[in-house]
């Protein structure tokens, strides 16, 4: 697909679906709606230890994992950019 | 930033709820028109702008306030939407009717007729939400991509690749269809 192409196909998806109208207001006021779901479901204290395991270490793993993935094996690196 | 907006991000990331209120009131209207543009249906907005403010107060020990709250808030709305998106067979719900409801007017092309625009569109709702998302945002909705990047997560340029995907499934579709776009 050129950019041509491209560009066509983004005006035919604007006529099949044009931009939501900018003055949408929702029909009621949510306050008291949250105000029910966070005495249903009160947020979660802030854990510690084991049970606070920050997913933020998780993250920083997977990164280092991606960046050896593409240092030994470069050919790897179109499949990663097309995953993304 | 002014000292009472500092002030209210800094109470509220200590879990005070008068600030969560404040915050609420100042930024409801923007995470429900976000969510609007991703999702297309009031009904549905308006339960994620619920769950998206439950999701933020459940999280305000993770909050930054030097980083500011409406893109944190828009981040989080994007991700509730796009799990709504995950879960639902959008495909099914839509309907000319369903199309135009929340559209702004646009000139329309005589050459794309009716039938085209509601092929496309269910075409559409059938690409994976990742890239449905990325498109909707950018094309459709047409912010920034460095908007929509932030949002998501990811780079500008994960963008452009995820909107050029769906624009090519999208055609790829289309074209089995037997439509020449």
């Amino acid at each position: 697909m050129n950019a041509h192409d491209e560009e066509h196909m983004k005006k035919l998806l604007q006529q099949a679906l044009p931009p939501v109208k900018g003055d949408s207001e929702q029909r009621r006021d949510l306050w008291p709606a949250v105000l029910r779901r966070l005495d249903a479901r009160p947020a979660a204290p802030a854990l510690t230890g084991w049970a606070g395991f920050n997913s933020a270490w998780f993250d920083g793993a997977l990164a280092v994992g991606l960046f050896g993935l593409a240092a030994f094996f470069p050919a790897s690196i179109p499949l990663l950019l097309y995953y993304l | 930033m002014q000292n009472g907006e500092s002030g209210v991000l800094n109470q509220f990331q200590q879990g005070n709820a008068a600030a969560f209120e404040t915050l609420f009131h100042q930024h409801q209207r923007a995470v429900y028109g976000w969510i609007l543009r991703i999702t297309r249906n009031p009904a549905a907005a308006e339960d994620l702008t619920i769950e998206t403010f439950w999701r933020i107060f459940s999280a305000h020990a993770r909050f930054e306030p030097a980083r500011g709250f409406e893109g944190w808030a828009r981040r989080i709305a994007t991700r509730a939407a796009l799990d709504w998106l995950r879960t639902k067979r959008t495909e099914n719900e839509l309907s000319a009717e369903m199309l135009d409801a929340v559209a702004a007017p646009v000139e329309a092309d005589a050459a794309v007729t009716a039938e085209i625009r509601l092929k496309t569109a269910m075409a559409f709702a059938r690409l994976p939400p990742k890239l449905r998302i990325a498109a909707t945002l950018a094309v459709i909705e047409e912010q920034p991509q460095k908007d929509v990047a932030a949002a998501l997560g990811i780079s500008v340029v994960a963008i452009k690749l995820r909107v050029f995907r769906a624009l090519r499934l999208l055609r790829k579709d289309l074209e089995e269809q037997g439509i020449r776009p």
